[in-house]
């Protein structure tokens, strides 16, 4: 579980397109091998705050430091090969491939053999290499429940479906940090309570620490182990599920006023049956 | 009707069909990888034939060793054009990237031209003999190479998409950079890859045509002889390129008897694929194979 040392560490970033501050001096850490929640209303910088992380913005002001290190302007590309995975808030798979060579492209920076090395199939160690990936790769086909799939083009899947292959493929590449962006969106209760066991399974099973944006506060405050709030680009609230929910702040960005109480945490456990 | 003279030019439309296919995938890929419509593809062909003539005629290399250092050459020249002039031009308008293409394209005619001159240049003969015979119709054994070689270019095209690490990659890339660098894959390397290989596969068409009629800046109208193809195919489908190239092919011969037969208006194989042209973006904008782009207003 949690332990001390952080793996990510946001120090102070902020984040403007032209005059809009969508990220205002946000900081939090996130423990090795917690399963880390951002939430908060729509626009608040939720997407923003985790494409800072995997690179696809650079922050404008701020450090974000990974395993003691400091990646604020590293490439993107490079991120993955540090540890770094995640999945798309819209599906991002490549619909005329087949489930089985998406989830290989997710392999594809641990691939060794090149072009030539390939050729000399049997005496290069492609083949021992191939087999292995392969073998990887079927345990987590095994672990999502999509072996009966794994031969279908991902472009004529079902939307549950294709969430799963997604996140297969983000785990294939061994991350050390998976960043989910709304992996539960758009989901029946079926569905979301099979993908909320593989997260918790990825963060306690495979030692994946998990950041995640998830509008489903009943599953954030189930399986979280702590949740950062945001709001209009601004960190209003930080700690553990209880303490959070609790936030007069938090209560006021959800719901405008004070009065009207959230769904209490007793009530929302009910969702999460699947314990 | 003269039914030799007919099967004569079906036979050349085809091979000269798969020529059109080759460059016509090349353009294809630089589009699917880089969302890039290169009109300087004529000239990659036109660079790469002067290249290849001056390093045998003027360096007196043979074929054999002279022809790779073309390709080398031409691998090294694809990337630093991307490298240079088009990775700037990332995330500016499409016009924009269109007018630098045209650019180029005007840009290295004319510095063919200045550096090689105006006048055809014969290849050293390469073959020793100019015809063989097959089934009774005469075929360079240019052209025999150029068929030869077009269809293991095309079948290297298809085992490297799928079946190589890079390939896997490129597809990746031409499907969503955003996953794709979430991925580990350094777009940027792809984008120099496709303009590498791009322009050394048109290179090697161009030594191929120079080799059967000269080397001169007629050559880069074949960019523009390509871009019927490219259309017909859909301009996102490397199936479709090849299709289309073929057709294109045909049809300019087939054109070109039907005129020395009946019409006698004479270059009407030169406007048939243009015809095609126009009518395929009024009835079918997306070509044969292209995706459909449906917009939801």
């Amino acid at each position: 579980m949690t332990d001390d040392s952080p793996i990510l560490d946001i120090r102070e970033v902020s984040l403007s397109f032209r005059g809009v501050r969508a990220l205002n001096r946000v900081g939090f850490s996130v423990g090795t091998g917690a399963l880390f929640s951002i939430i908060g209303p729509n626009g608040a910088g939720k997407t923003s705050m985790l494409n800072c992380i995997s690179g696809r913005y650079s922050p404008s002001e701020g450090q974000i430091i990974f395993e003691g290190k400091d990646i604020t302007r590293l490439k993107t590309n490079s991120r993955a090969h540090i540890g770094i995975g995640r999945t798309f808030q819209n599906l991002a798979l490549f619909n005329h491939m087949s489930v089985l060579d998406n989830i290989m492209v997710g392999r594809h920076h641990l691939l060794r053999n090149n072009f030539l090395t390939g050729a000399i199939y049997w005496f290069g160690g492609a083949q021992r290499e191939e087999v292995s990936h392969r073998r990887e790769v079927e345990q987590i086909i095994d672990f999502l429940e999509i072996s009966h799939i794994r031969k279908a083009v991902a472009g004529t899947l079902p939307y549950g479906p294709r969430k799963r292959v997604e996140l297969a493929r983000a785990v294939a590449l061994k991350p050390k940090l998976i960043l989910l962006d709304e992996p539960m969106a758009g989901m029946n209760l079926e569905e979301k309570e099979d993908m909320a066991r593989f997260i918790i399974d990825l963060n306690e099973e495979w030692g994946m620490t998990v950041v995640m944006i998830e509008h489903d506060i009943g599953v954030v405050m189930d399986i979280s182990h702590k949740v950062v709030v945001l709001d209009f680009g601004k960190k209003i609230a930080e700690g553990s599920p209880l303490q959070v929910i609790d936030d007069p702040h938090v209560r006021k960005a959800y719901l405008g006023e004070d009065e009207e109480p959230l769904p209490p945490p007793a009530a929302a456990a009910k969702v999460a049956s699947w314990q | 009707m003269n039914d030799s003279l007919l099967l004569q030019l079906i036979v050349n439309g085809l091979i000269l069909g798969t020529l059109y296919g080759v460059v016509a995938m090349c353009f294809t890929l630089i589009y699917k990888a880089s969302q890039v419509v290169n009109f300087a593809q004529g000239e990659f062909l036109l660079i790469g034939a002067w290249v290849c003539w001056w390093v045998l005629t003027d360096l007196g290399l043979p074929f054999w060793l002279g022809f790779p250092v073309t390709l080398v050459f031409m691998m090294a020249f694809g990337i630093i054009l991307q490298v240079v002039v088009l990775r700037p031009m990332i995330g500016e308008p499409i016009i924009s990237v269109i007018m630098v293409t045209i650019g180029l394209s005007i840009f290295f005619q004319s510095t063919m031209k200045w550096i090689f001159g105006v006048i055809v240049q014969p290849f050293p003969p390469i073959f020793e003999t100019q015809s063989v015979s097959i089934l009774g119709l005469n075929v360079q054994p240019a052209y025999l190479m150029s068929l030869f070689v077009s269809l293991v270019i095309m079948g290297g095209f298809a085992v490297f998409f799928k079946y190589s690490k890079l390939g896997l990659a490129m597809r990746a890339t031409a499907f969503n950079q955003q996953v794709a660098q979430s991925l580990g894959i350094s777009v940027q390397k792809m984008f120099a890859l496709s303009w590498a290989i791009s322009a050394m596969v048109s290179a090697l068409a161009g030594v191929v045509f120079g080799i059967v009629n000269g080397v001169s800046s007629a050559l880069s109208l074949f960019g523009i002889k390509v871009f019927p193809a490219v259309i017909l195919g859909g301009l996102d489908s490397i199936v479709g390129a090849i299709v289309g190239g073929l057709i294109i092919g045909l049809l300019e011969n087939i054109a070109q008897y039907v005129d020395g037969e009946w019409l006698n208006i004479g270059n009407l194989y030169n406007i048939a694929p243009l015809y095609v042209l126009v009518i395929i973006l009024m009835i079918r904008p997306y070509g044969l194979f292209g995706t459909e782009k449906i917009e939801r207003l």
